[in-house]
């Protein structure tokens, strides 16, 4: 067993939580200003393909990870003003751009590359194996600063939570909750780019393999909160790391089916919001569209 | 100091404000006063910028302002409490009186400065509450106190209160009041919304009388009196006195003990309440809406969750305390809700589905099996939607379509087909118009001479008077007392409703 | 005039997707008018492009009924797709187990993975059975998860979707696939649990199509649940509590009890992919079969307005758009099958985003708004 668990799986965690905590962190913002965003798959694929196609137009990983920002922000915009301006069921748009952004890359990497839905390779010195990494790590105290020490954080769970409140309170509801799905559009497209120019260094078809919806339960998980996040983010990554690593490992003669250590996070996200361990409550205007004069 | 100029709001069919005009002087408090619904809210969330009005002009200071947002609202030095308290349960006092108004930079809220201001409003107003609680532990007293230093935060010189009293008990009351007259010795300008009279008498300066969405009364309040504002608020141009014979009651078909239903998400609940209805009368519960009228019709009609329910409730002899609404409906308990919205109407389906609504399960509705005999249910709501005037008589048009008026008309029709034994019947004319209203009432006396007893709910005190064979008044969810709709003048019954009478029990 | 306001916004939405679309073609560089013509008229040809046009359809007639059953009381299923996988293997396995499969091993013996070797008049509504009722238990749990605790349906369907792929996989990799079988795939079916193809019965229709028995099962599901939702007592009280709660218990109705029944139903209906996917294409539970066929039944229900008459026009033009994809792919320049998802997403954008259309078709009195 020891050479299972060693250094390497705990590195392996590392690099597979990354990816996810970007994502949860995005949606963590978009949610606590409460609008659902189960786009995070789609958000992430656009990342993903903009990262790659553009360090292997530009040659420079920088500029990839910047354009990566933007295309999930701009992706991001479809869904807010789907759901903010147009009131549409945050669920069917969101259902809608993960449609998308199956479609779109490989639409577009069939037409500039002549591939089947993949880009070029990434030449090995223009990757980013760590910097992401670096990033989310970051990125987990500042959410929390901004989230309980800025206007910008109290304004927006605010508008989460009671967004009538936070109107009669002189808060624009409407311009909070744009800025909040754009945030979480920018950093699902980091958590894309790490997937496709640090963890591997080409754009291929779905890459992205459900690491959205992981996020999401992670977020469920981490009960909306910047640092419980992190930490569930960490348990399914470990998870899936276990996963990996007992691919083809026998046990006293036996394969261990990986599959019971892959549904671990999905299992324990119902649990969790079944109430069996502790409770996780949702901003409570999580999901509602808001409209004055009604 | 704030001036409402010919303010019109429409809400869909609603009338909600037609052509306000209400002038504050600064430095006074003004009470604002009228029934329900009568759109006093509406006219202050014009002048909050929560609403915008269709027409008219917003002064303040003298001069005309565009008043889009509450954010506007705020720069112009107006607060508003409303009567929901509009506060983000799970923060801190202190972020809430700070949301939108942050001291400190974009970086960094200065938390210091912050409960340092908030203390010296404290202090100042003598509104003392811990700023690092969290809302959901305080009690509707101490959140009122957040909400006034919210406004006074935001350096408010009009404060606009709804409702303010509601919620407090009679001690709370009177050190709100001592508060407010201290916000006036400061010189701060106070407006208050309510219909209680007692309490208009005991701190206003000048009262504005508001009914049906427009201004009927400005008077001061030195060269008034409790009945005179009485007579303003209920009065109508329209009297509809119901003409009826003699009730003959029979045996008694609904017996309450003892009964109480512990509050729900910010319901007041019902403490206590026993009384009984026998078949051939009607018995009027008047009340100012929310002092528990909801819960009781609710629990009578089975969808109270047995829990929040104590003390028995038996109708012709037999214990119905803990059965299901199918079950009572079964036994003929039929029930017009108060919110046919909320309740009574399934808005998206036509009139003929609509109409089997609580019968949809059994005979005649469903045919074989459970196949529903869509001809035969399409053809009895045909001949209901004919007897009960229901326009327009289309059965297969959505319950939206029609005014409401019919889609009172055709809840009506649906429960009084049940043959009913006892009806429910709660503020059965609420939004209805003049024709619709005397042919509800004309429908209720059969209905009762046949022999049905009935229990009838209603925010309009005209109406319970006239249509109420005995009058029970409901205040804070108890019944302070009964009284004989005939000989009671309406100043009495409406001081017993808003707690002056002698049997206020609190 | 209803029907007209009914079919308005969905006609508009496909027009507004095929537009964005054609736009997006063009971008990329080809023609967008030879690329839908190539695209709607492979779907046309007789017999293969409306053969398969069908073939693709039926899947999704039966995740579009199952999203709109749910969504006629007010839930939104989006783990038809875990529903369908655990039907299919449901359905599989006892096609396998019922129907006497036995398979020659590496040193020619033959390995038996059947209990028993039953005739197709039981073996077929057995495996029918299995799919509907293994779906509708997948589909119960997150009913009986939001009635009992309030948890999600959106959330855990999501999760069900995961754990039903994971399990499926489990159950197939260990105990169902042939010994050095290197495609995760079982075992293939008793004979005689296989459906017949259309092609066998219906004159000019080729047995190579794979079309089969299952199309007309979706529509004959397509008549049963508009007489189920419209004219039962039960799709009765599924309806009202989706139109009103609050006004459903007002009418006696157990609202927690149509939650569970509703996505029970809803979970059974998607299972019936598994019949068209195993007992009458590929004869195998296949791992990973379904294209999205779960997520699509979203957009088919939403473009169909939750209406079984709706919901088979939109699965049809969206089966025509998949057949269309292939022949796009292997004939247009630069732009591929892709287009399709890509035009599938911007329906749902525009049938989501409704009002984006009601604004300039109210304002200039196209379109009455009925009183609210």
């Amino acid at each position: 067993m020891s050479d299972i668990f060693n250094v390497g799986l705990l590195l392996s965690a590392l690099r597979l939580a990354t990816p996810l905590l970007l994502a949860a962190l995005g949606g963590l913002f978009s949610e606590r200003a409460g609008v659902i965003n189960i786009a995070l798959e789609g958000l992430m694929l656009a990342g993903a393909f903009t990262a790659a196609s553009v360090t292997w137009y530009a040659g420079s990983p920088w500029v990839g990870l910047v354009s990566a920002v933007l295309a999930g922000a701009l992706i991001a915009a479809v869904h807010a003003v789907a759901c903010i301006r147009y009131r549409a069921d945050q669920v069917v748009s969101g259902t809608a751009i993960n449609i998308l952004l199956t479609g779109v890359p490989a639409l577009l990497s069939g037409a500039f590359f002549l591939s089947s839905g993949s880009t070029p390779q990434v030449p090995q010195e223009n990757l980013i194996p760590w910097t992401p990494i670096v990033i989310a790590g970051l990125l987990v105290p500042l959410t929390y600063y901004v989230l309980y020490y800025t206007p910008f954080g109290l304004r927006l769970r605010a508008v989460g939570e009671n967004p009538e409140a936070a109107d009669a309170a002189g808060v624009s509801v409407n311009l909070m909750r744009y800025a909040a799905v754009l945030i979480s559009g920018a950093l699902a497209g980091i958590g894309g780019a790490y997937l496709s120019i640090g963890q591997s260094s080409l754009f291929t078809r779905n890459m992205s393999a459900g690491r959205g919806f992981i996020a999401l339960a992670a977020l469920i998980f981490g009960k909306w909160r910047p640092v419980q996040t992190m930490l569930a983010c960490l348990l399914f990554g470990f998870t899936e790391a276990v996963a990996i690593q007992l691919q083809g490992v026998r046990f006293g003669g036996e394969e261990i089916p990986t599959q019971f250590v892959q549904i671990i996070p999905y299992v324990l996200t119902i649990v969790v919001l079944a109430g069996f361990i502790g409770t996780s409550r949702a901003p409570r205007a999580l999901g509602i569209p808001y409209q004055k004069e009604k | 100091m704030l001036e409402l100029r010919a303010i019109t709001k429409r809400f869909g069919e609603v009338l909600a404000n037609d052509h306000i005009d209400i002038r504050v002087e600064p430095g006074t408090i003004h009470a604002i006063v009228g029934e329900n619904g009568a759109g006093k809210s509406t006219a202050m969330r014009i002048a909050y910028g929560f609403y915008t009005a269709d027409s008219g002009e917003i002064v303040v200071d003298g001069e005309p302002r565009q008043i889009q947002t509450p954010h506007d609202a705020i720069r112009l030095g107006i607060g508003m409490v409303h009567q929901h308290f509009m506060l983000v349960d799970t923060m801190t006092v202190a972020e809430n009186i700070v949301l939108g108004a942050e001291p400190g930079s974009a970086a960094a809220i200065d938390l210091t400065k912050a409960l340092g201001e908030i203390r010296a409003l404290s202090n100042e107003f003598r509104l003392s509450v811990d700023p690092n609680a969290v809302i959901h532990d305080l009690s509707v007293g101490q959140q009122q106190r957040v909400e006034l230093l919210k406004a006074l935060y935001r350096r408010a010189r009009l404060l606009i209160l709804d409702e303010p009293t509601a919620v407090l008990t009679p001690q709370e009351v009177e050190e709100f009041f001592a508060i407010l007259r201290r916000m006036r010795e400061q010189g701060k300008t106070v407006i208050i919304i309510t219909h209680k009279l007692s309490e208009v008498l005991a701190i206003s300066d000048d009262v504005t009388v508001m009914r049906d969405g427009r201004v009927v009364g400005r008077v001061k309040t030195k060269e008034t009196n409790a009945a005179e504002l009485a007579r303003m608020m209920v009065g109508r141009d329209v009297l509809l006195r119901v003409e009826k014979p003699d009730a003959r009651p029979g045996e008694t078909v609904l017996s309450v003990q003892r009964l109480s239903v512990t509050a729900g998400g910010g319901e007041r609940g019902l403490r206590d309440v026993s009384f009984q209805v026998r078949a051939g009368e009607i018995v009027g519960v008047a009340g100012v809406e929310g002092n528990g009228q909801t819960e009781l019709i609710e629990a009578l009609a089975g969808l109270v969750p047995a829990a929040r329910v104590s003390g028995e409730i038996r109708f012709r002899e037999r214990d119905v305390t803990r059965t299901s609404a199918r079950e009572r409906y079964e036994l003929g308990i039929a029930h017009v809700p108060e919110d046919r919205h909320r309740r009574g109407l399934l808005l998206d389906f036509d009139l003929s589905e609509n109409s089997i609504l609580g019968l949809h399960y059994r005979r005649p509705a469903v045919s074989a099996g459970p196949l529903l005999d869509l001809s035969g249910i399409r053809a009895r709501a045909l001949e209901m939607i004919q007897d009960f005037d229901v326009r327009p008589a289309n059965p297969d048009l959505p319950a939206r379509a029609l005014s409401g008026g019919n889609q009172q008309k055709l809840i009506i029709g649906r429960e009084f087909g049940l043959g009913p034994k006892l009806l429910l019947i709660s503020q059965p004319t609420r939004g209805v118009d003049i024709g619709a209203i005397e042919f509800i009432h004309r429908k209720l006396v059969e209905l009762r001479d046949e022999g049905c007893a009935i229990l009838l709910v209603s925010a309009e005190l005209e109406e319970v008077t006239s249509l109420a064979d005995r009058l029970l008044v409901i205040y804070h969810g108890r019944l302070v007392g009964e009284v004989d709709p005939r000989q009671a003048t309406q100043e009495e019954i409406g001081l017993l409703m808003t707690g002056g009478g002698k049997a206020n029990a609190e | 005039m209803k029907l007209l306001r009914e079919l308005l916004f969905p006609v508009i939405a496909v027009l507004v997707a095929f537009v964005v679309g054609g736009v997006i073609v063009w971008v990329i560089g080809d023609n967008p008018f030879e690329v839908y013509g190539l695209l709607l008229g492979s779907a046309l040809t007789w017999p293969d492009g409306i053969g398969y046009t069908l073939f693709y359809a039926t899947p999704l007639i039966f995740t579009g009924l199952a999203v709109a059953v749910a969504f006629r009381c007010g839930l939104l299923n989006i783990g038809a797709e875990g529903q369908l996988y655990a039907a299919a293997f449901a359905c599989a396995w006892v096609s396998i187990k019922l129907g006497g499969t036995v398979i020659k091993g590496f040193d020619g013996s033959p390995i038996a993975y059947g209990w028993a070797s039953l005739p197709a008049v039981l073996l077929v509504p057995l495996a029918l059975a299995a799919a509907m009722v293994v779906g509708g238990a997948w589909g119960a749990v997150p009913g009986w998860l939001k009635a009992r605790f309030g948890a999600h349906e959106v959330i855990t369907t999501i999760m069900m979707n995961f754990i039903a792929v994971s399990l499926v996989s489990y159950f197939t990799q260990y105990y169902y696939k042939a010994p050095g079988d290197p495609i995760m795939e079982s075992v293939p079916i008793g004979e005689s649990a296989h459906i017949a193809r259309l092609g066998s019965f219906v004159p000019g229709l080729p047995e190579r199509l794979p079309l089969n028995v299952a199309f007309l099962l979706a529509i004959l599901a397509c008549v049963l649940v508009y007489v189920f939702l419209w004219r039962t007592k039960w799709g009765y009280e599924i309806r009202a509590t989706g139109a009103n709660p609050s006004a459903a218990e007002y009418g006696g109705i157990n609202v927690r009890k149509q939650i569970i029944l509703a996505m029970a139903v809803s979970g059974a209906l998607a299972g019936m992919v598994g019949i068209n996917e195993v007992l009458g294409y590929r004869y195998r539970y296949y791992h990973e079969f379904s294209a999205s066929y779960g997520f699509t039944g979203i957009a088919v229900a939403l473009l169909g307005r939750n209406h079984p008459v709706g919901v088979f026009l939109a699965a049809i033009l969206f089966g025509m758009l998949i057949r269309g994809g292939i022949f796009v792919d292997a004939f247009s320049q630069h732009v591929t099958k892709d287009l399709v998802e890509v035009l599938q997403a911007i329906v749902i954008l525009f049938v989501a985003a409704e009002a984006l259309f009601r604004g300039p078709f109210s304002r200039f009195g196209l379109l009455k708004r009925s009183k609210v």
